[in-house]
């Protein structure tokens, strides 16, 4: 065929498969890998998953400082196996980004040179024991109130993602309260540490929900493509609501003389947010953020030799067996 | 360097008497480390008895942007199904 074929039929099926985009998000069935997409959403979605893969990544870091120290057999195999999970959520989103065209070690390379970003909340500290409880009460807890609605993202890969974290991020947020009840029951120096940890954690808790809604530029567009179900303030709201009988029940304060229930809202309501704290967390003056990323970047710099030897085997191995057969 | 680490697709058997089914995908420098990442990832809580694991670059997949003429062969012919035929309501166990 000579070049003279008409050209309008590729504009025509790009309208075509838009059309059919559209149609799959307003019926709320699933966008699935090798779709039709507009680029703007492709490449929302992949920095979304991105962001949330770095941060269950970044993640193992503050709560991995306390394996070794771990007061008990019993805490330290938890606290294992709930790092591993944390490692096998990133493994699960980078997978679900790589569905999207993201390449993994791209991405990788992005969260390392600081040029894509994770959750504000792995930038604080972990200075005792209680942290560990407190994260996994609090921190976990928002990150389920997140989660949850992501489950019916409109991008499948990254909603089934979803469901398996969910389903384990309540192992995470059970054994943090139970490790908080216990240390409540302990000695008065304990009971200390507990609140401490609370009142550290509480804030940087409520801003991981992300800026108010009236400074949220992303928010619409994400509602209309699916992606995100609720804004930033109804999940945070969600959450103020759920925790504050957790924390009577478990005998801590939250750190907010503010906190009181508003019978003709139906909702507790709450103190004014510090936003100034979060955006310099997130540009990278929180107390850790170069820590956390030079960590990461030495373990991913001192594994090389790793992949690489095993590249080299998976080669030999392969030569071998052509020889042979 | 996980460039050099083909992506592999993962299918896990929940149970015996289930088919397996697409749980997700990794990077592995062979099928035997695939494998064993596959256990280490997707069956933490005894979620498989069995796994397979196939080089992504090995499937052969079906086409979106030839959906409508792909399937249509099916489309038209619902005399495949069991409902298309009317039987009387005094004719037991059909």
């Amino acid at each position: 065929m000579t070049a003279t074929e008409p050209a309008p039929s590729e504009a025509d099926s790009e309208r075509h498969f838009e059309r059919y985009f559209e149609d799959v998000i307003a019926r709320d069935q699933r966008i699935e890998p090798r779709d039709w997409l507009p680029e703007a959403y492709r490449k929302t979605m992949i920095r979304q998953i991105a962001q949330h893969a770095h941060s269950e990544i970044i993640g193992m870091q503050p709560e991995g400082n306390w394996i070794t120290r771990a007061p008990s057999l019993r805490r330290k195999a938890i606290l294992l196996a709930k790092v591993q999970d944390e490692a096998g959520h990133g493994l699960y989103l980078y997978s679900a980004a790589e569905t999207l065209g993201g390449d993994r070690d791209d991405l990788t390379e992005k969260l390392i040179s600081g040029r894509q970003k994770y959750s504000s909340i792995f930038n604080y500290p972990t200075l005792s024991f209680a942290d560990v409880g407190v994260i996994g009460w609090l921190v976990d807890g928002a990150a389920i109130c997140n989660q949850v609605p992501l489950c019916r993202s409109s991008y499948g890969p990254y909603a089934r993602a979803m469901i398996r974290i969910c389903k384990e991020e309540s192992f995470h947020q059970r054994q943090g309260y139970e490790l908080l009840m216990t240390m409540m029951t302990g000695t008065e120096a304990q009971r200390e540490m507990v609140q401490d940890a609370v009142n550290r954690y509480w804030w940087p808790s409520l801003m991981m929900f992300g800026p108010p809604d009236d400074d949220s530029p992303n928010t619409a567009q994400s509602m209309a493509w699916k992606i995100k179900r609720h804004t930033n303030d109804e999940l945070r709201q969600r959450f103020v609501d759920m925790t504050v009988p957790q924390a009577e029940a478990l005998g801590v304060t939250l750190p907010d003389p503010d906190l009181s229930w508003n019978a003709d809202r139906g909702h507790y309501d709450f103190g004014a947010i510090d936003w100034d704290e979060l955006k310099q967390v997130i540009s990278g003056g929180g107390p850790c953020n170069t820590e956390r990323v030079e960590r990461r970047r030495a373990a991913h710099e001192d594994g090389a030799w790793v992949r690489e030897a095993a590249a080299a085997h998976a080669r030999k191995q392969q030569q071998r067996k052509e020889v042979a057969a | 360097m996980t460039g050099e680490w083909p992506l592999y697709e993962v299918f896990v058997r929940g149970k015996r008497g289930l088919n397996h089914v697409h749980v997700g995908s990794l990077r592995a420098a062979d099928d035997d480390m695939a494998l064993h990442n596959a256990r280490d990832l997707y069956t933490r809580r005894n979620e498989g008895v069995s796994i397979w694991v196939v080089k992504a670059a090995d499937i052969a997949a079906s086409s979106p942007d030839e959906k409508d003429p792909f399937f249509a062969p099916s489309g038209d012919k619902v005399y495949r199904h069991p409902t298309f035929y009317d039987i009387p309501e005094n004719v037991p166990h059909m």
